[in-house]
């Protein structure tokens, strides 16, 4: 199946992504009114340290501890995407204590949220990759990496 | 066509089924629930309480799950024998059932030590089950005054979901402080002056010597009027099952790591067994959900003829009460342990990492919580410490000091 991957040798760091992800998931048509001014909640994010930088978003693991670790059943699997049920969510935040990759946070109204590769909004492709200059975030299936 | 059964429709009653179909779509399976609801998930009686979710939004795998899965699904009924020789099953209105594979998903039952005059009190709860929690909303009014045994997690829980109902509530515990299973002094102290902020009486290192009627008179002497009770001072896993069909059963149902019980094809998943520790190494009940989730879905997978392992987990949580937020995992070692803390101050709130011979072994968190799930991956998979950089992840969660091959192989491919 097709994920969101970022090469890392690429990415600029310069924070497009978390901005088109917010954009892209709150529903509103003008990019400057849906994010001026606000708090944003993008479900992918920079990882920097001044030498390297990469952008985050979940992995839609194939055995998601996030899914068998949800005490309400908000989270699932519908087709190898890890989908998120917001409204059955309470807001334990026990998939933000299991995911090893920290790709599940609070949203503004304190259930959990996490990127569903965009086909659930009006984009229906992920938004970070299709707004990346630089092309360091694809979607495309790949292996498991052996190493 | 094989025939399965499954003991108990709770979390690792449901994972057992959803295990088993990933292998054999067609056999023919029977899930018998003592309880009249199954499908949910059990912490959320707490939520359904305060008014935040509801009966329809708890179904844990949506409604038709068992039609979906082709389960023949009995409510209000009980297994009460398993005879592994004949491989059946005796259930309590008479039925008998055979059974190629069963799962024993008993989950556990509150405890209730004896206390003198406890059926002089008219209204007296467990907080166990969804019942429990319709029960506590039909009787609960404003004006109730309502005393909780018991400031553990389900104790605690209770508080919250009653406070939506009555600010009345007081909070007993023999321990000195609340949460003493998950939390050290200093974390259970702040926990204890939010509660008392809100209103919630807390009466700690006491203890109810007697129950008059509306009445407790404790250990110190002191005296509570109430109008509810509710007992939350602990489970017991339910083991009886296997016990008594002669199964190994330690402090829960004793298991290999295919789930399989020391009986014949008798599996057994959830809070009913013990597991091991991937910390201590000792065995023990881990009664949270994400492991009855993962054992109940390694045993249906096994019992359906494929090959899964369930090789240990560790005590975690994820808890909210009344506003306040905490995470905890692991275990916790001081220096008299030959282990080292580690605590930072964080947007309010601290966090303290505990280290032990070169392993993160655990973590309590109040306040920033963000990507916590780094830390409890760290102490699961038992990363070692001395290969990188770990006071800058301990100081803020983050894949960069794992290095370039970690992140090649996490985030590169698929996992
Ligand atoms: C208030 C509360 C809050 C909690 N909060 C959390 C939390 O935040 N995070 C977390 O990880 N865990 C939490 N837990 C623990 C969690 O609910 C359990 O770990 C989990 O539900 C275990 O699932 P299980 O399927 O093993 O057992 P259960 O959910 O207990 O299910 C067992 C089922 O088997 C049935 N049964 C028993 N004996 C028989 C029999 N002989 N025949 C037929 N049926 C039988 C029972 O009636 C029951 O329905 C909480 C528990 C409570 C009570
Ligand atoms: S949220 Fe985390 S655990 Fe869940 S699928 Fe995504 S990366 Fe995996
Ligand atoms: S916060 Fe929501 S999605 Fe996450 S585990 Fe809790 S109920 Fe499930």
């Amino acid at each position: 199946m097709k994920r969101v991957y970022v090469n890392e040798q690429w990415c600029l760091g310069c924070h497009l992504c978390e901005y088109n992800c917010a954009f892209a998931n709150s529903g509103e048509a003008d990019m400057a009114f849906a994010l001026r001014g606000k708090t944003l909640y993008p479900k992918i994010h920079i990882e920097e340290d001044g030498k390297v930088c990469y952008a985050v978003s979940c992995r839609h693991c194939t055995d998601p501890l996030c899914v068998k670790s949800c005490i309400s059943g908000a989270l699932s699997i519908d087709d190898g995407t890890v989908c998120i049920d917001r409204d059955k969510c309470v807001g334990c935040l026990t998939c933000v204590l299991v995911c090893p990759y920290g790709a599940v946070a609070p949203g503004p109204d304190g259930a959990a949220s996490k990127c569903e590769l965009c086909l659930k909004n009006s984009c229906g492709a992920p938004a970070c990759v299709e707004g990346c200059p630089n092309g360091a975030i694809v979607y495309e299936e790949r292996e498991a990496v052996t190493v | 066509m094989k025939q399965y059964l499954i003991v108990g429709g709770g979390i690792a009653g449901i994972h057992c089924i959803e295990g088993i179909r990933s292998v054999d779509p067609n056999g023919q399976i029977t899930m018998v629930c003592a309880e009249a609801d199954s499908n949910y998930g059990r912490p959320l009686i707490s939520y359904y309480l305060e008014g935040t979710t509801d009966a329809v939004k708890m179904s844990y795998r949506g409604e038709d799950f068992y039609e979906r899965n082709g389960v023949i699904a009995l409510h209000g009924i009980s297994v009460t024998k398993l005879d592994p020789e004949s491989k059946t099953a005796v259930l309590s209105d008479g039925q008998l059932l055979s059974y190629d594979a069963a799962c024993v998903a008993t989950g556990s039952s509150p405890f209730v030590p004896p206390m003198a005059g406890l059926d002089t009190v008219e209204h007296s709860f467990s907080f166990m089950t969804l019942a429990d929690a319709r029960a506590l909303e039909q009787a609960v009014s404003p004006e109730s005054r309502v005393l909780i045994i018991g400031g553990g997690l389900i104790g605690l829980k209770c508080a919250e979901g009653l406070y939506a109902h009555t600010h009345n509530i007081t909070v007993v515990d023999l321990a000195p402080h609340v949460l003493s299973s998950i939390l050290q002094p200093e974390s259970a102290e702040v926990v204890e002056e939010h509660l008392r902020e809100k209103g919630i009486e807390l009466l700690l290192g006491d203890s109810a010597k007697e129950f008059q009627g509306n009445r407790a008179v404790m250990n110190s002497g002191a005296t509570i009027e109430f109008d509810l009770l509710v007992v939350a001072i602990g489970v017991r896993p339910n083991t009886g099952l296997v016990k008594e069909a002669g199964g190994e059963v330690g402090r829960g149902i004793v298991t290999d790591s295919r789930m399989q019980t020391s009986l014949p094809d008798i599996y057994a998943a959830g809070d009913c067994t013990e597991s091991r520790n991937i910390v201590t190494e000792a065995r023990g009940v881990l009664a949270i959900l994400p492991n009855a989730s993962m054992q109940g879905h390694v045993a249906g997978i096994n019992m359906a003829g494929g090959e899964a392992v369930y090789d240990g987990g560790i005590p975690m949580n994820s808890m909210g009460i009344l506003g306040l937020h905490l995470m905890t995992a692991g275990s916790y070692y001081g220096e008299e342990d030959g282990g080292r803390a580690y605590l930072y101050k964080t947007e309010g709130g601290f966090k303290k990492l505990f280290t032990k011979d070169g392993f993160l072994t655990g973590f309590i968190l109040m306040g920033d919580l963000s990507r916590t799930g780094i830390y409890t991956a760290m102490i699961r998979e038992r990363r070692p410490l001395d290969s990188i950089d770990f006071e800058t992840v301990f100081r803020n969660p983050s894949l960069i000091p794992f290095g370039r091959a970690f992140r090649r192989q996490n985030l590169g491919g698929e996992v």
